[in-house]
């Protein structure tokens, strides 16, 4: 039925069968757009946030898939600023990951503000103090070079590319798109940092402040670091997960492994800066208001587990993995390592986001539980079913893997 | 860390609270929801949604009976002087800190409810609306009218009544004044003190009653070792309150909410 728009030399499933997967991913989503309705109209009291929890699950939510999403700048950055060839199989799936990545973001950041038709205020008030202008700025523009990233893609569908029009606007995008992912490289790094910055900023707040360089708190450096060491795990995830559904290889083997062992070798680098900048803020920056790094875990929710998880678990490991080249090689490893970096800078965002909240500053005050309410639940995890359409649309439409037609060849 | 603009000017407000006058009966609550136009919803018995300008924690010394003691904290904002958390980091400036009176004030008109500043306050000291204001019927016609009610979506806090600083300039300026007399701008929680715990005025009148009590021996600010430099002080004979006031390592007892 739609067979047209495929593209050539590929196999893809029928129409029928697409169609009911596309079905069940919009469900999911047409659940979350009424959810998102339902807050719109009635407000923020929808969610669990109150006035000790002012972030939760979507600033957790956001800051997780903004770092997920740095595979495609840092592909972009490797691909066409330092020329590694191996990576070209994957680039155009990094983009789309980023796409999804930094598009629901924003969308779940209209939900996020209280009053949602103010938005535009960042750009016509900026405080210039604020990193979270910075956030404002770096993302909206960041998303923009995302979205030219994206389209010329788009335009490459073998129906829209006969179109002389569509086809020359192609070219010229391709033509221009080292000037787009340096431009997108120089805005990622400094968002994801601003982002870090946030937080590292409140120095009110001794769980999430940090010292550092001239504006700069050390916080925008791990966040930059972590982004970049674990975005790329993520799109490996996701291709090697596309290729377990699809049952096809869509990547050279050899392109993952690269794309791996560089991740491998930032991510020990992180956790070693990491390491120590935990070790610093726990004998110094504490201790010099009061506290002691003890008193900034409790319980079960915020147990000392946490660090543990996330740099042990979710750090060393997919280190060790990522860097073991026999590891490395082998699928079952390299999604595992992949799954924890991924789950370890998501979890990572969700101690900066909601443990600084729920440590009490006050002497004489206590520790308050916080737990997401339906709505934002159902809201964050729609993230999941819209990039799920997402990336069933450009699979099936697009070349979004240029080696596909190599790869598997047609059974004679 | 930027420091605010220095502007030459003969005004600071601050707060003195004496802990060992208040009894913790809440006047100073009530009167400030009624100054500031507060809504108060049906059930307000979840305290992490009430919007509550002065808040007031009862502690104890953590001691066992019959060696327990009880003591009353009003919080209201602390109007932090050195690089004030919540102006800093307001995306859309909507929180401003006055050089002239050193009073942090909030455009509601221009907040967009990122609730940043919320997370940036270690007093919690800043609220934000969850809900829609409604008043029960006729009750608007007693709303004062110096004061804008705050719609759903933005954040709030105590603004040290500034509009009833408006009201003493504009009366000073019809008598012919240059400058208030001390007493004269208070805020509506000092005035409705039954104790008269608060004291409220121009820190930088060495002839005022608040400039004199933050000389104080027993004056203390909350949270010191951050370096907010707030411009409420409190006052306390009793050592385990002050000591309550900060974080401290090797504390061996600890006091804490009653």
């Amino acid at each position: 039925m739609d067979r047209a728009w495929i593209p050539e030399g590929v196999q893809r499933c029928s129409a029928g069968a697409f169609y009911s997967w596309m079905a069940l991913w919009l469900f999911v989503l047409g659940a979350a757009v009424t959810t998102a309705l339902l807050i719109l109209w009635k407000g923020l009291n929808q969610t669990n946030m109150n006035d000790y929890f002012g972030f939760g699950a979507w600033i957790t939510a956001d800051l997780g898939v903004i770092a997920l999403g740095a595979g495609a700048f840092f592909s972009g950055f490797l691909t066409y600023v330092v020329r590694i060839k191996e990576l070209k199989a994957l680039i155009n799936f990094a983009v789309i990951i980023g796409f999804i990545c930094y598009s629901s973001a924003l969308l779940i950041l209209i939900l996020d503000i209280g009053q949602p038709l103010r938005c535009w205020f960042g750009y016509w008030f900026p405080n210039i103090h604020s990193m979270l202008t910075e956030v404002i700025f770096c993302i909206t523009l960041y998303f923009t070079v995302l979205t030219i990233e994206y389209v010329p893609l788009i335009l490459e569908n073998r129906k829209i590319y006969a179109n002389p029009v569509a086809h020359t606007l192609s070219h010229n995008f391709h033509e221009a798109m080292a000037i787009f992912a340096a431009i997108g490289t120089f805005l990622s790094f400094f968002h994801q940092g601003s982002l870090g910055g946030m937080y590292g900023v409140m120095y009110a707040r001794p769980f999430a402040f940090r010292e550092g360089f001239f504006v700069w708190p050390w916080t925008f450096f791990l966040f930059i670091f972590s982004a970049i060491s674990t975005g790329p795990t993520f799109t490996i995830l996701i291709t090697m997960i596309l290729q377990k559904v699809t049952k096809k290889r869509l990547v050279p083997r050899e392109s993952l492994s690269v794309l791996a062992k560089i991740a491998g070798c930032l991510l020990c680098g992180y956790v070693i800066v990491k390491i120590a900048d935990t070790y610093y803020w726990a004998t110094h920056i504490l201790p010099a208001r009061g506290l002691t790094f003890a008193q900034q875990y409790h319980g079960y929710q915020y147990g000392m587990w946490l660090p543990y998880v996330e740099i042990g678990l979710c750090g060393v490991i997919p280190a060790i993995i990522l860097i073991t080249r026999r590891l490395r090689e082998n699928d079952k490893w390299l999604v595992l390592a992949c799954a924890l970096a991924s789950f370890g800078v998501v979890l990572n965002r969700f101690i900066f986001t909601v443990q600084t909240l729920a440590m009490p500053v006050l002497p004489f005050d206590k520790w308050y539980i916080y737990f997401p309410s339906w709505q934002e639940w159902v809201t964050s995890m729609a993230v999941i079913a819209y990039g799920a359409v997402i990336i069933s649309l450009s699979y099936r439409y697009l070349p979004v893997f240029p080696y596909e037609r190599d790869l598997n060849p047609p059974a004679r | 860390m930027s420091e605010h603009q220095e502007v030459a000017s003969k005004e600071k407000y601050g707060m003195v609270i004496d802990l060992d006058k208040c009894t913790g009966c809440g006047a100073c609550t009530v009167a400030c929801l009624s100054e500031n136009n507060h809504y108060v919803r049906e059930d307000e018995s979840d305290k992490l949604h009430s919007v509550t300008w002065m808040k007031v924690y009862k502690v104890t010394n953590g001691e066992p009976f019959p060696n327990t003691k009880v003591a009353f904290i009003p919080r209201p904002c602390m109007h932090c002087d050195h690089h004030t958390p919540c102006v800093s980091v307001c995306p859309v400036m909507a929180t401003d800190y006055n050089p002239l009176t050193g009073i942090v004030s909030q455009i509601y008109t221009r907040c967009i409810g990122c609730r940043y500043c919320v997370g940036a306050c270690p007093y919690h000291a800043r609220y934000f609306n969850w809900w829609d204001p409604v008043w029960p019927e006729g009750m608007h016609k007693l709303l004062n009218p110096d004061m804008s009610p705050r719609m759903r979506g933005v954040a709030e806090k105590c603004s040290f009544c500034n509009h009833r600083l408006q009201k003493a300039k504009d009366k000073a300026y019809v008598e012919g004044r240059k400058e208030l007399k001390d007493g004269e701008y208070v805020t509506a929680c000092a005035e409705a003190c039954p104790t008269r715990a608060i004291t409220f005025g121009n820190m930088k009148d060495p002839e005022s009653a608040i400039a004199k009590l933050i000389k104080s021996p027993g004056a203390f600010r909350l949270l010191e070792k951050l370096g907010t430099q707030p411009k409420v002080y409190y006052l306390s004979n009793e050592s385990w309150i002050r000591e309550l006031g900060d974080n401290a390592l090797g504390r061996k007892k600890r006091g804490g909410l009653a």
